[in-house]
C-alpha cells in the first residue's frame, strides 16, 4: 500500500468516503510519520495518539453511518495558540507552564464538528511573535527543506513554523495557523505549502491567545490551494463571542480553486521593488505575472504609496496591544509562578522567568510607546499612518482592482541560528515587509509557492485580494499553482 | 528619541518585569535600534487623517445585558498555581 500521508485532504476524503481506506488506518499513517520524525524536526510540541484515535474510531463510525462531515477523519495539527480542552496549549511560552484549558477554541471546534482529528500541538514562536520559530520555549523547529548538497538546518519561517514543517514534511494532512503580521504566509512560502490569512473577521479569534488583537487571524496552512480551501471553509464561521467576527456566510471556496482568472485585473503594486530584492524574487514574481496574463488576467501596474511604512507603525500597534494583552500573565490564574517577596515582586519575577527573550523586547516597546508623554508620539501617529496604508489599497480595489500579486518574502530560508538575524531585531522583522501592509488592512491574502530559489529552497508569492472576496485569491492562486507545480523537500529527517 | 538606562529600568518596572543590572544594557540598546527603526513614521503627513479604531467597517457588537454562563468555578480556578476554596492565593497584600 502506498504512503496513506502522501494523500490532499481532497485525495484523502475521496478515499476515506468511498471506504477504500479507514480513518483510523490514515491517523495511524500519520502518526506513525509523526513518531519517526519529530525527534529531527521538532515541529509537534505536544502529540495526543490516543485522542487523535478515538476521533478516527467516531470518525469511521460516523462514514458507516452515512453522517461524514465536510473533514470526517482527516488528521491536522493544531497551532499550540489554539485553546485545546484538557490538551497542552502554551503558545510555546514557559509562561503557561502546564495549561490545559477547560475550553475549546471556536475554531477548531468548528474543525472537530466537521470531523476532524486532532494529531497534537505544533511548535511555533512564543506567542507567535518571531518569524523564525526560534524564539519558541520547546527550541527551533527543523525546516524540511535544505539547500541542494547541504546538511545545514534552515528555519521553516514563523510564527507558524511547526504547522508549516508539519505540512510540509507530512506530519499532518493540513494545519491550523494564525498570522499578525505574515505568520500564515511567510512560513508556508518558505516551506513550499500554501497558506491564506483570510479576512479580519472571517475566523473567530475565541480562544486563540492573544497577540494584537485587531491583527491576529486565524487561517490553515496545507499542501495545495485546494486543501486550503476545504480547510478555510470549516474553519471560518460567525461567532457571537468574538464582537470583530462578521455576520456573513462561509461561501463554499472550493467551487472557486481553477475558476477562470480571464478578465480579472491584477495590481502589481511597484513599492513591492525593494532597494537589494534579491534578483531571483524580481524574477519570480515576473513569472507570476506572466502565469496571470497567460490565463487571461490583465496585468496593471499600481501604487500603494505608504507600503514602506507599514512595518514600522507595526511595531508600535502590534507591541502596544501586545503588552496590554499579555498583562494576565502574572502568576495568579495559570501557568508559572515565581515566588517574590510581595505581590509585585512575585509577578515581576514571574514575568521575567516566564517570558522569553523576543516576547518582553516587545512588550517593553509596546509599555514605552502607550506610556505618558509617548502615546501621541507613537501609537497615535502609527494608528493614523494604519489609516493611510488601508486607504491606498481602498483607492486601488476603487480603480477596479481585483487582486494584488506580489512576493511573499524578501528571500529564501535563512540557517538556523543565523548571526545577522539575531543579532539585529530590526533584520529579522524585515521578513514580514511584504506581509505586513495586509493585516494593517485587514485584507485577505494567499502565499502560494512559486519556483525555488538557485540553493533549491523554495519561493512563494502572494495575492492579496478585496475583503472578504478570498474566493478570488482561490481562482488566481490555483493557476500559479498549476503553473509552478508543486514542490515537495528531499527527505533527511 | 532614544531611551535612557533609567528608562528602560521605569519601563521594565511599568510592565513588570524584573531585570538585572546585566540586562540593562543590551535591552537599551535593543529598544534603541527598534525605536530608531519606527521614527521615520514622523516624516508621514497626517494632517486630518482619523487614527484607525477598526479595521473592518462594521458597529460593535452587542449582547443582551444578560447571564449566559456560569457556576464554573472550579474550571476557573483549576490551572492556578495556587488556590483554596476555589479562591486564587497571592502574596499577602494588605498587612
Amino acid at each position: 500500500m502506498t504512503d496513506l500521508t502522501g494523500l490532499t485532504i481532497a485525495q484523502a476524503r475521496e478515499k476515506l468516503t468511498t471506504k477504500q481506506i479507514s480513518a483510523v488506518e490514515l491517523t495511524e499513517a500519520y502518526i506513525g510519520a509523526i513518531e519517526a520524525a519529530n525527534s529531527s524536526l521538532n515541529a509537534y510540541v505536544a502529540v495526543t495518539p490516543d485522542k487523535a484515535r478515538e476521533m478516527a474510531k467516531a470518525s469511521d463510525a460516523r462514514i458507516a453511518d452515512g453522517n461524514a462531515g465536510a473533514l470526517e477523519g482527516i488528521p491536522l495539527g493544531i497551532k499550540d495558540l489554539f485553546a485545546t480542552e484538557g490538551v497542552h496549549t502554551q503558545a510555546a511560552s514557559h509562561i503557561l507552564d502546564g495549561f490545559k484549558p477547560r475550553y475549546e477554541s471556536a475554531v477548531t471546534a468548528n474543525l472537530w464538528a466537521d470531523g476532524a482529528v486532532m494529531l497534537g500541538k505544533l511548535n511555533m514562536d512564543e506567542f507567535a511573535m518571531g518569524s523564525s520559530n526560534e524564539t519558541s520555549h520547546y527550541g527551533p523547529v527543523k525546516s524540511p527543506w535544505r539547500a541542494t548538497g547541504s546538511h545545514e538546518d534552515r528555519v521553516p519561517g514563523g510564527s507558524s513554523g511547526g504547522s508549516a514543517a508539519a505540512v510540509a514534511a507530512r506530519l499532518c494532512a493540513g494545519a491550523t495557523a494564525t498570522d499578525t503580521g505574515g505568520s500564515i504566509r511567510q512560513p508556508a512560502a518558505l516551506t513550499g505549502t500554501v497558506g491564506i490569512k483570510p479576512t479580519y473577521g472571517r475566523c473567530s479569534r475565541w480562544g486563540i491567545a492573544a497577540f494584537a488583537s485587531s491583527l491576529d487571524q486565524a487561517g490553515p496552512i496545507a499542501r495545495d490551494v485546494r486543501d486550503c480551501a476545504i480547510l478555510l471553509k470549516s474553519m471560518a464561521s460567525t461567532d457571537a463571542r468574538d464582537t470583530t467576527s462578521v455576520d456573513r456566510e462561509v461561501p463554499d471556496y472550493e467551487a472557486s480553486v481553477g475558476r477562470s482568472v480571464k478578465g480579472l485585473r491584477i495590481g502589481i503594486p511597484k513599492e513591492y521593488r525593494m532597494d537589494g530584492m534579491p534578483a531571483e524574487i524580481e524574477t519570480l514574481w515576473q513569472q507570476g505575472i506572466e502565469w496571470l496574463r497567460d490565463a487571461g488576467a490583465e496585468i496593471v501596474d499600481v501604487s500603494l504609496p505608504h507600503t514602506k511604512y507599514a512595518l514600522p507603525a507595526y511595531y508600535i500597534v502590534a507591541p502596544a496591544e501586545a503588552s496590554s494583552n499579555l498583562a494576565r500573565y502574572d502568576g495568579v490564574r495559570y501557568g508559572l509562578r515565581v515566588p517574590g517577596g510581595n505581590l509585585a515582586e512575585m509577578y515581576e519575577n514571574t514575568r521575567a522567568e516566564g517570558f522569553g527573550r523576543e516576547v518582553k523586547r516587545r512588550i517593553m516597546i509596546g509599555t514605552y510607546v502607550l506610556s505618558a508623554g509617548y502615546y501621541d508620539a507613537y501609537y497615535l501617529q502609527a494608528q493614523k499612518v494604519r489609516t493611510l496604508i488601508k486607504r491606498d489599497f481602498e483607492t486601488v480595489y476603487a480603480d477596479g482592482i481585483d487582486a494584488l500579486l506580489t512576493p511573499a518574502t524578501p528571500s529564501a530560508a535563512f540557517a538556523i541560528g543565523d548571526q545577522e538575524m539575531n543579532s539585529d531585531p530590526v533584520k529579522m522583522y524585515l521578513n514580514d515587509v511584504f506581509t505586513v501592509t495586509v493585516n494593517m488592512a485587514g485584507l485577505p491574502g494567499l502565499a502560494v509557492p512559486a519556483g525555488l530559489s538557485g540553493e533549491g529552497l523554495p519561493l512563494g508569492l502572494q495575492l492579496i485580494g478585496r475583503p472578504f472576496d478570498e474566493e478570488t485569491l482561490f481562482a488566481a492562486g490555483s493557476v500559479i499553482e498549476k503553473a509552478a507545480g508543486s514542490f515537495a523537500p528531499a527527505r533527511w529527517w | 528619541m532614544s531611551v535612557d538606562a533609567d528608562t528602560v529600568r521605569r519601563v521594565a518596572r511599568l510592565a513588570r518585569i524584573a531585570v538585572t543590572e546585566d540586562d540593562v544594557p543590551a535591552m537599551q540598546n535593543e529598544l534603541n535600534a527598534i525605536l530608531g527603526f519606527v521614527e521615520q513614521l514622523s516624516e508621514v503627513d497626517v494632517s486630518g487623517v482619523e487614527p484607525m479604531t477598526s479595521v473592518t467597517p462594521m458597529e460593535m457588537k452587542k449582547r443582551v445585558d444578560g447571564v449566559t454562563e456560569g457556576d464554573r468555578a472550579s474550571d476557573i480556578v483549576a490551572n492556578a498555581p495556587l488556590t483554596e476554596d476555589n479562591f486564587f492565593l497571592v502574596p499577602k497584600v494588605v498587612e
